[in-house]
């Protein structure tokens, strides 16, 4: 396998946008990804976009053709992932295997949703699909309240507190509020997150995702060609992506994403470092006990601590290792199939040093870590100065 | 009728489009005693973690369980 680049990176600011429809924000993404790196339609051989319901949210089917062309990318090979809030994670594993093996040298990769044209109850509804439909959904269940099994037994098995989850939320919107693409650019203080209205005990509405639309894209091309497209290509050093049971009734430990264990350890072998020399990451925080679970999956924190780690402050923006800086899907917004990607943009700006008011101090190796379902699929992506 | 113990449960105040009628509702996953585990609804009193809980009936191939 050859080493691949990041050459070009670009996406619309998430949010609510009853004007736009699912391929105007694909399209503006994948422009701004073009001509962030100064390359043409013609020169890329290949598309992947992540996308999990394009036909439920806006009943349009067959959508990689349909973004790729309207980009200009005519008659290249255009393949859809869906893999849940994985999407445009997985989407872009494929494309970077991709390079990696030489089949294609320059490959995009868009990720997309736009939900907001649908009730929120409506979207539960769509969402839950990702979940087991013959039981746990069946049962009256959404990713909320799955979530909120999840933090009832962390909370019976480790001590997690309630204050431990809204420290998350709060570090959150602290950052997404200095981010001017963010959909909900506001500070909470910590009462406010403990107070907010119930959505599945113990979760409350502060401690769930938006409902967004927003596309992000990326372009991938061998290291060793980057500098034909970019002054500042960030290599991608480790990836892997790893699955596990849909359903959360058949897990042995829902306390635990083996999936994120799996894909950031074959990621950290493939990339030569340990967790412990990560400098900041973007985590899946779909829900904020997510982040927590994931920051002890990915070898941050000791099992079971990963509570008491954020509301320490150590993944704040000026602790020992920065957690979404982005905002994460909290603030940043949380257009499921374009997250993935969207995390990736993040690192890349980040390791550029070009986030502004956000930049974390430390930017040298992040990770992403996108998370489907309840932890049925995952992707972890490592990235650093070229 | 099984019966089994609490694994985890919540009570869910934001439901799907088809259950918004019978919001608030108690879900669970339940370890059976006779192995495996099962997601279903609770009917009755509010359950913990680790009570234990019989199954009263089973609607649309959804199991309902009480508080033992």
């Amino acid at each position: 396998m050859r080493p691949v680049a990041v050459i070009g990176a670009g996406k619309t600011p998430f949010g609510a946008f009853p004007d736009r429809d699912l391929r105007s924000l694909a399209v503006e993404a994948g422009d701004k990804a073009l001509r962030n790196g100064k390359i043409a339609p013609e020169q890329i051989q290949s598309f992947y976009l992540g996308n999990f319901s394009g036909p439920a949210f806006v009943g349009q089917n067959h959508l990689a053709p349909y973004v790729s062309t309207a980009l200009g990318l005519n008659g290249v090979p255009s393949t859809r992932v869906e893999a849940a809030c994985a999407s445009s994670g997985s989407a872009f594993f494929h494309a970077w295997a991709e390079v990696a093996s030489g089949i294609n040298d320059v490959v995009m990769v868009v990720g997309v949703e736009k939900m907001t044209s649908q009730t929120t109850a409506r979207v539960s509804e769509i969402l839950a699909e990702a979940g087991d439909c013959s039981g746990e959904m069946k049962a009256g269940n959404t990713f909320a309240s799955l979530f909120a099994m999840i933090a009832r037994r962390h909370m019976h098995d480790f001590g997690t507190k309630k204050d431990h989850l809204a420290a998350v939320a709060v570090k959150n919107h602290a950052n997404g509020a200095l981010n001017p693409e963010a959909h909900l650019r506001k500070v909470i203080t910590l009462e406010q997150a403990m107070a907010g209205k119930p959505i599945a005990d113990p979760l409350n509405i502060y401690d769930c995702s938006l409902i967004s639309d927003g596309a992000a894209a990326v372009i991938l091309a061998p290291l060793e060609r980057a500098h034909e497209y970019t002054d500042k290509p960030v290599k991608v050093l480790g990836i892997a992506q790893a699955s596990d049971f849909v359903a959360l009734d058949e897990k042995q430990d829902i306390t635990t994403f083996p999936a994120v264990r799996r894909a950031s350890e074959k990621a950290y072998a493939m990339a030569g470092v340990k967790a412990g020399d990560i400098q900041f990451a973007e985590l899946h925080d779909c829900f904020t006990i997510a982040e927590i679970v994931a920051s002890e999956d990915l070898g941050f924190v000791k099992r079971g601590q990963g509570g008491p780690y954020a509301f320490e402050g150590c993944s704040r923006r000026d602790g020992a290792r920065p957690i979404n800086p982005s905002g994460g899907l909290k603030s940043k917004g949380h257009p499921v199939g374009a997250t993935g990607v969207a995390q990736i943009c993040e690192l890349v700006t980040q390791i550029r040093g070009e986030a502004g008011e956000r930049q974390v101090p430390r930017h040298g190796l992040g990770l992403a870590e996108n998370l489907g379902g309840s932890g049925a699929t995952c992707v972890v992506s490592i990235l650093g100065a070229a | 009728m099984r019966s089994g113990t609490i694994y985890t449960e919540t009570v869910i105040y934001s439901a799907p489009e088809a259950f918004v009628n019978e919001a608030p509702y108690q879900t669970a996953i339940v370890t059976l005693d006779g192995g495996g585990r099962v997601t279903g609804r609770i009917e009755g009193d509010r359950v913990q973690i680790d009570d234990r809980v019989v199954e009263i009936e089973g609607r649309s191939g959804v199991p309902y369980f009480r508080k033992a």
